[in-house]
């Protein structure tokens, strides 16, 4: 390959990828962030956009099972790869056990933040991680206005106690 | 917050890639995690004319362990180093000091070529590398040259990487017999370091039979604390001896004072985590 194969950062391409289990084909501009493309292109909003740096923690998505910030990829760079958004951990009806232990505990109060510290924790989840054990270190990723972080590790906890039903 | 237009290729080899750069090094940012990269982009601090996307670079994404070093691919995410039982159980310093970084979302993207490569003056990587002698693998159209940990840093943000090299590996050392620990001051877990620490210690009943200390967050590089380190060999770690070591890394370094601290807090951070590292229950009070 050589230079001539570039394409330029206002140039249009094409970006097939799987999103929350639904193939999705946009053109998008090669500069666009994965989290512009999934709000602005695929019309997904429920990933949120604090600043832009990685450091607050809002757009935080699931890709090919990994929780990653979504403002530090280019959309382009998942290209034949998979995604999945708040919108995807989500049931068709009613609540995953993650959320349902977030509304239990009163786990959010605006919710900015929250798609992306169910992603993080969904996505350690899923990956065989202990939650409770590394809940810390992952709600460290996320800066949360509102809660003062003492219900959301109250709802996380409830979540790895088994929710509700098992909790009390 | 958007990244300006650039030219973005993506190969799916190292040669190919390694084309790019002799046609356009000098002009191209590589994109390997993206964790420092991206912002400085969507800030537009950084502005290159073509992004070199490695992400497809298989090849440079596993690691070893041998008898003698963990040898690191460049694009080893920093999250799977960190897990690793082998690396674990044979150089437990690294995924000690990986957990550092960021936090696990940053780290699960993170590569370690990338963090090396970049060469922050105060991050976590370059301080280990450098205690333990490590070295840096580079890669051009015209061969592979390997650097010491001490000819690759150069200044801030700057490495002795020319603009048609690549850096695909990270070599980190295995001190067998002694005891490497890691040590930092940041503000928030997960913030880069105020300082931070890493120091290897050969022990013989209770007498320092060798030492090795390395500092970032105190130069424009990381350093070796060379005077402690030779004060300290023959010496048994006394609250007085440990004191005594803590003023010289103390004097030892000339940091520079910015946002996240004056230089003589950097200066006396360097003694107070030293002490720490060295004996954890003496070094409270020596410190
Ligand atoms: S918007 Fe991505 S981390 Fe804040
Ligand atoms: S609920 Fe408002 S920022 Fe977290």
């Amino acid at each position: 390959m050589t230079i001539d194969d570039t394409v330029t950062g206002v140039d249009l391409c094409e970006v097939t990828v799987i999103v929350n289990g639904q193939l999705r084909r946009a053109r998008t501009e090669v500069r666009t962030l994965l989290s512009d493309f999934l709000r602005h292109d695929l019309g997904l909003t429920g990933t949120h956009v604090g600043c832009e740096h990685g450091a607050c923690g809002a757009c935080t998505v699931l890709v090919d099972g990994t929780a990653v910030r979504a403002c530090l990829m280019l959309a382009v760079q998942v290209d034949g790869g998979e995604v999945t958004t708040v919108e995807g951990i989500t049931p068709d009806e009613g609540l995953s056990p993650l959320q349902d232990a977030m509304w239990a505990e009163h786990g959010l109060q605006c919710g900015f933040c929250t798609p992306g510290i169910l992603c993080s924790v969904e996505g350690a989840a899923r990956a065989g991680e202990n939650v409770g054990e590394r809940l810390d270190d992952l709600l460290g990723g996320h800066i949360c206005r509102c809660t003062g972080y003492q219900n959301v590790r109250a709802a996380v906890r409830l979540y790895c106690a088994g929710g509700q039903e098992a909790g009390r | 917050m958007k990244p300006g237009a650039f030219e973005y290729v993506a190969p799916e080899s190292l040669e190919a890639a390694l084309a790019v750069l002799t046609d356009r090094g000098e002009d191209a940012s590589i994109l390997s995690g993206g964790q420092s990269l991206l912002p400085l982009l969507n800030m537009r601090l950084a502005r290159p004319e073509v992004l070199l996307d490695i992400n497809r670079l298989g090849e440079l994404a596993t690691w070893e362990v041998t008898g003698d070093e963990v040898r690191v691919g460049a694009l080893v995410r920093a999250a799977r180093l960190e897990r690793d039982a082998e690396v674990l159980a044979t150089l437990p310093v690294l995924p000690e000091a990986i957990s550092h970084i960021g936090h696990p979302q940053i780290r699960n993207r993170t590569t370690v070529g990338g963090n090396v490569a970049h060469a922050d003056p105060s991050s976590e990587l370059p301080g280990v590398l450098a205690a333990l002698d490590g070295s840096v693998e580079l890669r051009s159209q015209s061969g592979t040259r390997t650097l010491s940990w001490d000819e690759f840093f150069v200044s801030v943000f700057t490495t002795a990487r020319e603009p048609e090299e690549l850096v695909i590996g990270v070599r980190f050392p295995l001190l067998r017999g002694w005891d490497v620990r890691f040590t930092e001051m940041a503000r928030r877990h997960g913030d880069f370091p105020i300082v931070a620490l890493t120091v290897a210690v050969q022990e013989d009943g209770g007498v320092l039979t060798g030492l090795r200390a390395a500092a970032t967050g105190v130069a424009d590089r990381p350093v070796r604390l060379t005077e402690v380190e030779q004060a300290a060999t023959g010496r048994s770690l006394d609250d007085a001896v440990i004191a005594d070591l803590a003023g010289l890394a103390r004097d030892a370094v000339d940091p520079q004072p910015d946002g996240a601290g004056s230089a003589e807090y950097r200066k006396h951070l360097v003694g107070t985590l030293l002490s720490r590292v060295l004996a954890p229950e003496l070094g409270r009070s020596a410190a």
